[in-house]
């Protein structure tokens, strides 16, 4: 019975966030094209012109190098911000959860179904880049749909421990930080605008732990290639392995947090 | 305290109880938000918890809803464990909380129809059944705005309606209607009597007496987390007031025999700041003794006992937060 009810509560959050959904969806298109105008060619004529670019990028322009890493940071982004601020309101300030827990539908099902509506959310998000990976030349290819739909794992293994922490949180102050001290970081150090051989060594250890490094390489890789059995496999493992972590955590302290 | 227990059994037993309690408890780390309680709630009947402000009704309703396990003890609603069937007894009870959850970026038709999915009921069933319980809480004129400019009562309305989505046998209700005005009170009211003429069980918390008085077959008293007192309305008052109450504004000087004054005809005599109570089975008679004395009260007024005066009497004046 637990699917069913699951959609139930993907439903109410369809519904709720229905009006704000034509602003989401603006926003979600158009964020990635900026970023590909403003980076992928500005930044990229500087970097192409240089003797060595293309051994530093594995022989890509940068807009090849840039553009499908997007689908995992766009993905990062949705699925950080969904796991925060919405979900404090369903227990504290809009109390949706609240409401739900009198209903039939158990904790378990209002974990499903949260994780059926960011999958929404991110997929909608991956459109808009999915859409300019078609629209560039030398993006396009039948690795485009497979990198979005890697993207949908990718910002659940964000979105899924995040929420678990909001489970356990009475206020949004620790939102914030959370915001700037990693998802930001993560951002601008997990390989999407530079490799991460750039980086100190020191840095990249967190690069190979955390799921967007894994993410914007699998994007890329499925997009613009060369895909290698064993470093794709590994990828996947450890995106999975955070949205599986991610989604346990979820189970335990939402039943906590509702049940109390 | 052994006789309020008692008279706390269900009045018939050919019919299991819909809610039976046995010495549950609640704790919250350290706190124990209830202490052990037991009680009995009849198909039909309307029941209500009184008392104070973190006496522990929200925590023991939070459990009948099946939502919040019980720390210890036995609890059975419509013979089933909540422990183990919550989805099950959910199913069949509906909840109206303390401070409303509607969604406010939803029409108020939406937020019905939201939740009769959430009831495994179709879409045409739900709006079938909106309309109806628009109509039913007079708010049908209002189906299609959002709920964020209605009144509280409106919403407080809604809320019902909302709780009433999967036709439920057991209605609980958490202080349904504080913060409301008269008359929209009278109208919530109305509402639940009809509920219960249509044989829906009503269980409710409330800190006004009025209400407890005019919507509740039994009650009992809760205060820090125990049951101090139960029984019907009329009986709870006979057995911890007198019949009626005389209020007397007295000088200053006046006031230390009162007591001596009535003599036998004054019960207990409670000496607040601003007046002087004197429980007693004959106010006018009273009055005119302490007349008789010599005592010409600034002002005075005869009542009836009620169940505030029971309230206060067992659970004390003093302010709880």
């Amino acid at each position: 019975m637990s699917t069913p009810f699951a959609i139930r509560v993907w439903e109410g959050q369809l519904m709720t966030v229905w009006r704000a959904w034509r602003t989401a969806v603006a926003l979600s298109l158009t964020q990635p094209i900026i970023f590909l105008l403003g980076m992928g060619l500005g930044v990229g004529s500087l970097v192409d012109g240089r003797n060595d670019a293309a051994a530093s990028l594995g022989g890509l322009s940068y807009l090849q190098y840039l553009a499908p890493a997007l689908l995992a940071t766009a993905a990062m982004t949705a699925g950080s911000f969904e796991a925060t601020y919405p979900v404090l309101d369903g227990f504290k300030w809009r109390r949706t959860f609240d409401a739900v827990a009198v209903t039939p539908i158990a904790p378990r099902s209002v974990v499903n179904g949260l994780f059926l509506w960011w999958t929404t959310r991110i997929v909608i998000g991956s459109v808009g880049v999915g859409a300019a990976l078609v629209i560039i030349p030398s993006t396009r290819g039948w690795g485009v749909p497979v990198a979005m739909a890697m993207s949908v794992p990718v910002g659940l293994a964000f979105a899924a421990p995040l929420a678990a922490w909001t489970a356990t949180r009475e206020d949004e102050t620790s939102f914030p930080p959370i915001q700037r001290f990693i998802i930001t970081p993560l951002f601008l150090f997990g390989g999407a605008f530079y490799p991460i051989e750039s980086l100190p060594l020191a840095l990249r250890p967190i690069a190979w732990v955390t799921p967007l490094w894994h993410g914007v390489q699998l994007c890329r890789d499925l997009t613009v290639g060369p895909l290698t059995l064993g470093a794709t496999l590994v990828h996947i493992a450890v995106v999975l392995a955070w949205v599986a972590a991610g989604y346990l955590a979820c189970q335990i302290t939402f039943a906590r947090r509702i049940q109390r | 305290m052994a006789s309020a227990i008692a008279s706390l059994a269900v009045p018939d037993p050919s019919h299991p109880p819909v809610i039976a309690a046995r010495s549950i408890t609640k704790r919250f780390g350290d706190f124990e938000a209830v202490r052990g309680i037991d009680f009995d709630v009849a198909r039909g009947e309307c029941f209500g918890f009184l008392g104070p402000n973190g006496a522990g009704k929200s925590s023991l309703m939070r459990m009948v809803s099946s939502v919040s396990p019980v720390t210890s003890g036995e609890l059975h609603i419509f013979g089933m464990d909540p422990a183990t069937n919550g989805p099950a007894i959910r199913a069949r009870m509906g909840v109206v909380p303390q401070t409303d959850n509607l969604d406010q970026e939803l029409t108020v038709e939406e937020n019905l129809v939201i939740y009769g999915r959430y009831f495994d009921l179709a879409r045409s069933q739900c709006r079938d059944r909106a309309r109806e319980l628009l109509d039913f809480v007079k708010l049908a004129d209002r189906a299609g705005s959002r709920v964020e400019p209605l009144s509280g009562g409106m919403k407080r309305r809604l809320t019902i309606a909302r709780s009433l989505m999967n036709r439920p046998e057991l209605l609980l209700l958490d202080e349904p209607t504080t913060g409301l005005d008269p008359q929209a009170r009278h109208v919530l009211w109305e509402r639940l009597y009809q509920l219960k003429e249509q044989g829906v069980t009503l269980v409710l918390t409330t800190h006004y007496m009025d209400e407890a008085e005019q919507l509740c077959d039994r009650l009992v008293v809760m205060d820090h987390g125990l049951i101090v007192a139960g029984g019907t309305p009329r009986g709870l008052i006979d057995e911890h007031a007198t019949r009626e109450v005389l209020e007397l504004r007295l000088a200053a000087s006046d006031r230390s025999g009162v007591a001596q004054h009535i003599g036998d005809l004054a019960v207990r005599v409670e000496d607040l700041p601003d007046r002087v109570l004197v429980y007693t089975p004959d106010g006018d008679e009273a009055l005119a003794r302490l007349r008789a004395a010599g005592v010409h009260p600034l002002g005075s007024l005869v009542r009836r006992s009620s169940l505030e005066d029971v309230f206060l009497r067992l659970t004390g004046r003093t302010l709880t937060d």
